[in-house]
This record gives structure tokens, sequence and C-alpha cells, in this order.
């Protein structure tokens, strides 16, 4: 089935494709030595840590069950509770924008902050404005947006792409930041040194004069109540905190899956993303605001509801339980694929496991179809994941779609569709599939593994068996298939 | 206990010394062992290249060729695990209640070699001998597709004579994946490099698992770096006794 017609994220716009398909990219990365050690001992260290506090939770595996419920009955109603969370909103003061893609969020919130008159702007970390590429579409518009988050700064200032949904940054290491700081960062100490106390401090003395001159903050939302029409943040720094308070004017931009229908649902949610995500057992700051109160915080809210091919998501039910996300990112931390090629290699905001799900069904599969296929379906991610999106299932029934909108949009089969289609064939003819294991036996395999022993000959064999050999040998043809053996018993 | 043996694919036409192991061993444990000469492939390569209506005449295949089998054994957690949790699946997403409802009844009495062994007749020690120093690889479908746990290690440890170490980071993914190990194989082969590392600083001779496919894969990678270490099928070791040791 295919859903013409359901809005997708829209090309040129934000950062959801890649200019290379996977396999090339992750070829690229996987050849930077630095950064597979980096991504390593990061990924190593952060893993440990989360099984260390998941392993304190004695419900765990009923959390992730109430988690996923909660997503699922939010997916199934959505339309109810955004236009709860809608009336909430309005009914506290702030004002609510309906974006159907990032082109028209982008111009929402560009329109928005003229209309301050500010020039300048200060962020909290928010994947949902990655996504939409807000940062160039403020610049375009003569506005300048400052990254506050620690590793969002670095990547800003590095003109960088994020690597991590949580550690933007987390392909950096601290000689590379230091640089980073010492070339584009304003009022640095010329001086400065790896230290990572001395980096914080640079970025803290650099942000705070931000925070207390900024007049507009935009971030992004962990959860939205639908009941309340409270917002909340988690975040480990206080920057967050800063520039939801400071400012006079706040606007935020939250994919329209991240809402929860009541108070009490937080208890669920609030146990599981620290402890998947960082983890720690809390986050450090957690901040929520709920419409403006006078004399107290920003004096204006506007709420960006984006869309950007999440009703496209919502529309096949195989791929769905992808909005249960809360971009914890532990995904990313135990997948072998990730910690080879770190996020770059995805060519999408969305790295890891739940990018290679995400990211096709945000652009549509013919967007990027190499992504389902980048997983050995090892099933880490599953196992982890605190909403139990059953990660390797959806991967493969993504790559069932990408196979027919290749077969869609050619008259002729592409050779991986027609080999399949010629081994089910075989496969299924016990006279035709007895004769091909002995012809494969006999023939070809002897002869080719002769040849691959020597390095000139492997790069001769043809492909897809060139893949093979590049890095592996191939087994020993044994004498006699085992059903030959079998029947001469 | 009548059991059928359904070799795989790839045991069938590459590695027929899993199967004969197989066979030997369940025939040491007093079993009668069938194999059903119609049988061919499960379809998992098709299903999990998103072919599923090419799988779907394999998997009617299957379910008809092993419907009346009371016990289906085979050396493979990937392709047990395609039986026991795509079949059903795909078939109702083709709209056929009725292949599904008997895809079911053959998954639930489909082993994994070291769940039939441990989990239904309740033996670890299966009378083998391998001198050795052994290490083994869980396979990711076996781990955490079918939750063998330490059945396959529990069997290994009964075996007689066997060193048994334990290989580091045993639970990350060797890289193989299928068609992963062809459509992103410079991955593949990073993922490799890290196993065959893991293998060479156990100091074991033989690294084991319970998927030939896996194997494949890892011992192509421990020949083609001179590890100086070979792969065995868990089947292999087991069956290894002291008239008919397994080779090294």
């Amino acid at each position: 089935m295919t859903y013409l017609g359901m809005p997708t994220a829209p090309a040129g716009v934000g950062q959801l494709r890649g200019a290379e398909p996977f396999p090339a990219a992750a070829e690229t990365a996987l050849a930077n030595g630095q950064l597979r050690r980096n991504l390593a001992n990061a990924t190593g260290t952060i893993r440990a840590k989360r099984a260390a506090v998941v392993s304190e939770v004695p419900d765990w595996q009923e959390l992730r069950a109430a988690a996923a419920a909660i997503k699922d009955d939010v997916l199934a109603n959505l339309d109810g509770y955004l236009t709860q969370l809608e009336a909430r909103v309005i009914e506290r003061g702030g004002v609510v924008h309906w974006a159907r893609d990032a082109s028209e969020a982008n111009r929402i919130v560009t329109e928005l902050v003229a209309a301050t008159g500010s020039r300048e702007v200060v962020k909290v970390k928010s994947m949902a404005t990655q996504e939409i590429g807000l940062n160039q579409a403020l610049e375009e518009a003569g506005i300048q947006a400052f990254e506050t988050d620690l590793a969002e700064l670095i990547v800003q200032l590095g003109d960088d792409r994020p690597s991590h949904i949580l550690v933007p940054a987390i392909h950096r290491n601290r000689t590379e930041i230091r640089d980073i700081f010492l070339a584009e960062m304003a009022g640095v100490q010329p001086g400065l040194t790896d230290d990572p106390a001395a980096l914080a401090e640079a970025a803290r003395t650099y942000l705070r004069q931000k925070f207390l001159s900024a007049r507009v903050a935009i971030s992004g939302a962990n959860f939205a109540i639908a009941d309340t029409g409270t917002l909340m943040v988690v975040e480990s720094e206080g920057n967050g905190r800063m520039c939801l308070t400071l400012p006079q004017t706040l606007i935020t931009v939250m994919g329209i899956e991240k809402l929860l229908p009541g108070f009490a649902d937080l208890e669920v949610f609030l146990q599981l993303l620290p402890r998947s995500s960082t983890g720690e057992r809390m986050n450090p700051y957690t901040s929520m605001w709920t419409g403006v109160h006078p004399g107290d915080g920003p004096s204006e809210f506007h709420l960006v509801l984006l869309d950007n091919g999440r009703t496209a998501t919502l529309a096949d039910e195989r791929g769905r339980a992808a909005l249960r996300c809360i971009r914890c990112s532990a995904c990313l931390n135990v997948c072998p694929v990730y910690e080879r090629t770190g996020g770059h290699a995805y060519g999408s905001v969305y790295p890891g496991p739940i990018g290679a799900v995400l990211s096709p069904q945000l652009t549509g599969v013919a967007d990027n179809p190499s992504l389902p296929f980048a997983s050995t379906l090892c099933g880490a991610c599953y196992d982890v994941c605190p909403v139990a999106i059953d990660i390797p299932s959806m991967l493969v029934h993504l790559r069932g779609r990408v196979n027919e909108d290749k077969a869609a949009g050619h008259r002729l089969p592409t050779p991986e569709a027609a080999g399949m289609a010629a081994a089910s064939w075989a496969m299924r003819g016990r006279r035709r599939w007895t004769w091909l294991l002995r012809a494969a036996r006999l023939g070809r395999w002897a002869r080719l593994d002769r040849l691959s022993k020597s390095r000139t000959a492997r790069r001769l064999l043809p492909p897809p068996l060139s893949s093979w050999t590049r890095s592996r040998d191939l087994p020993e043809p044994p004498a006699q298939t085992f059903r030959d053996w079998w029947a001469e018993q | 206990m009548r059991v059928a043996l359904f070799a795989t694919c790839l045991v069938d036409g590459l590695f027929p010394d899993v199967a004969r192991a197989t066979v030997r061993l369940l025939r040491r444990l007093g079993h009668q062992v069938d194999f059903p000469a119609e049988q061919s492939c499960c379809g998992q390569m098709h299903l999990n290249t998103g072919y599923p209506a090419e799988a779907l005449p394999l998997i009617r295949r299957q379910v008809r060729v092993f419907a009346d089998c009371e016990a289906i054994v085979a050396p493979s957690g990937s392709c047990t695990g395609a039986i026991r949790h795509q079949y059903a699946d795909t078939a109702r997403r083709f709209g056929d209640e009725r292949l599904a409802v008997a895809a079911e009844a053959i998954a639930a009495r489909t082993y994994e070699l070291s769940e039939f062994l441990v989990g239904v007749t309740g033996v670890t020690d299966v009378g083998g001998y391998f001198p050795h120093r052994v290490t083994y690889h869980p396979t990711c479908h076996s781990l955490r597709l079918l939750r063998v746990g330490d059945k396959p290690l529990a069997l290994l440890r009964a075996v007689e004579g066997i060193d048994l170490v334990e290989l580091p980071g045993a639970e990350s993914c060797c890289g193989f994946g299928g068609t992963f190990a062809l459509k992103n194989s410079a991955v593949s082969a990073a993922m490799l490099a890290d196993k065959a590392a893991a293998v060479a600083a156990t100091g074991a001779s033989v690294c084991s698992a319970g998927d030939s496919s896996c194997l494949m894969h890892i011992g192509g990678g421990l020949s083609r770096l001179q590890v100086g270490a070979r792969t065995l099928h868990l089947a292999q070791i087991l069956a290894s006794t002291r008239s008919e040791p397994a080779l090294v």
C-alpha cells in the first residue's frame, strides 16, 4: 500500500535527508579511526550507566508497557488530544500555531521573532528545530540564533551537524572542542586549555551575556499535557531554565506526537526517560510552564505544532509506533552499527535505529531508501527502548515498502528483486532445489574460493560476491550435500 | 521422541557436517530422526530483505512439509526465529488466516537445538567429549528473539574435557545480518574485525555458535585475518565423542 496524498516532510528544507546513501556515507565514517574510538568510548560508558540504573527499577518492563500503551492511546486519539491542548494553551494566555511542514513552521517562527523587533534569539536544545533547519531559516531572515546547550553550541560554532540525539557533539573530543572555541567563540580567553572544567567555564561566560540580553527564546518540548496545557523540558545544564524564564517571548516548536493525556502520565515517563537517556535516576532540571503569568517569566508564549510527515507516519499501521519515541537515544548507544559509523552517516538529525525507521517515514521511503537496510536486525535497540518500539520488525516492514516503491517506479524488476524471485522459485521445487544445491557445491563455489586466495582475483569477483570476499573468505565447499548423504543412508 | 530435522538451506548445501552432527547427537540421546525430503528454505532471507510476497510460498511449503511432525528441530536460532515470529504475521498480512493458524501450530513445535535439548527433553549433559579451548558467540536471534538464555552454555559446560572461556563483548552482533553483509559490507567488516579480535583475545582454538550463517561470516573473517581459531557449530561440539571426535 502506498500513501499518496499524505504530505511528507518536504525536500530542500531541514535535515532529514543525507547527501549520499548510508553505505557510502558509512564507509567515509569508518575510515576515521579517531571517530570510532570516540564513539566506542562514549557509547560504552553510557550503556553501562544505563544498564546500572535500569536494573534498579523492579517494574521496568511494566513501565515500558505502560508507556507504550499511553503513547498508543495518544496516537489513536491524536486529533482530540491536540485540540484539547490547543484550547488549554489558549485559555492560559498562549497562542497556538499549526504548521503542516518544515517550511510553514520556519515561516511562522521567523515572523513571530521579526514581530518582536529582536534580531537575536537564544535556543534550548531541540530536535524539532534541528529537523526543520530553523537556525538557517532565521539566518536567512537576518536573525541570529544562539544555541545554549553546550553540545549544540559546539556543533553550531564548528559549523557542524549533530551526530547524536542527546549528545550532538559525541563525535568531537575535547581537543577539537578547545580548537573550535578558540576559533569561533567571541571573547574567549586565548590561553584556553582542553580541561573539561575550563571548556565549560568558557561556554558559561559566553552564554551568560546571551541569557541576560536575549528578548526571545525558542525551545522544543519533551512532553505536552493535553488536559492542562502544560509544556515540559528536561535537561542537564540549566541553560534551558534560563531560556524558558528570562526572555519576554517564548516560542516552542513541538512535534504533534509529543502529547501525554494527563499530568499523572509523567509518573511513567519521568522514570523511563532520564534512566534511558543519560543513565541518571533523574535529570538535574525539569521545567514546566502553562501559558503566561503576569510578572513572572515570558509575557508572550507561542506554541507551534509541527506535522512534517508525522500524519503520514501515523497512516502506516506497521510504522506508526515510531511516533511513540521520546528521543532518549538509548537505541543509538546500544546499536553496533551506530557505534561504528556515528550519526552523520544516517544523513538525518535522527540517526541510529530510531532514525532508520523514523526518517524514511517522515520523508517518504523514496527519499531515504538505504536507511531501513542500515541494520543487522540484532534487536539490541528493541530491548532497551523505553516505549517498546519493535524497531527490527519495523525495519523489515520498511524494507518491503522501499522494494515496493522501487518496483512501482520501474517497468523491469531490479536485479535484487529478480534474484529473490528466482531463489523463491528454485526453493519450492524439490528436484530443482536439490540440483541447485549440488551445482553450488561442485562448481562455482570451489573455483571462486581458489580464485579469492589471490588479492587481485578477489577484486575481479562479480557483485554481490565481491562484497563478501573483500573482508571474508568463502567457506570450503563440502563433498556432498546433506540431503544426498541422507538419501544414501 | 520422534524428531523431524529441519536442516536449513545453508546447512544442507554448505555445512552438511552440522546436520550430520545434529542427527548423530539426537540419535545418541535416543530420539528417532526424520528428514522430510521436501524441505528447502524457511524464507528468512526473503522476509528480512523486504520480499514478503516471495517468502509466502516458502512459508506455505514449510508449513505443509512439517505439518504432521511432533517436534521439529533446527540447528539455527535465526531460522527458528523467523518461523516463530514472522510466519503467522506474514500470512495474516496477505489475508491467509488458515495459513496463519497452521503456521502458529508448527511454530509451537519448532525448536532451536539447545531449546529442544534443555527446554523440551531436560538434558544438559549429552555425553560429549571435546578437549579444546572453546569460546561461544550467543548470536542475536537466539539471544534476543528466542531468548534461549544460557541453554547453549549449560550444554557446553557439561561436555567432558572442554575449556570453555567467556567471549568479551559476547552479546554484540558479529555483523552478519543476512543481506546486510553484502549491502553494508564495510560496516559488517568493521563489526567482524571487532568480533575476530575478541575471539583472538580468548586464546580459544574454536569459536562456536548456534547458527551456521553467523559462523560462516565469523569463520570467513577468522580465516582472512589468520586468527588461528576456527568455527564449529554447537551441534558439532555436542556430538563429538572420544570414538568420533569432531575435527579441529
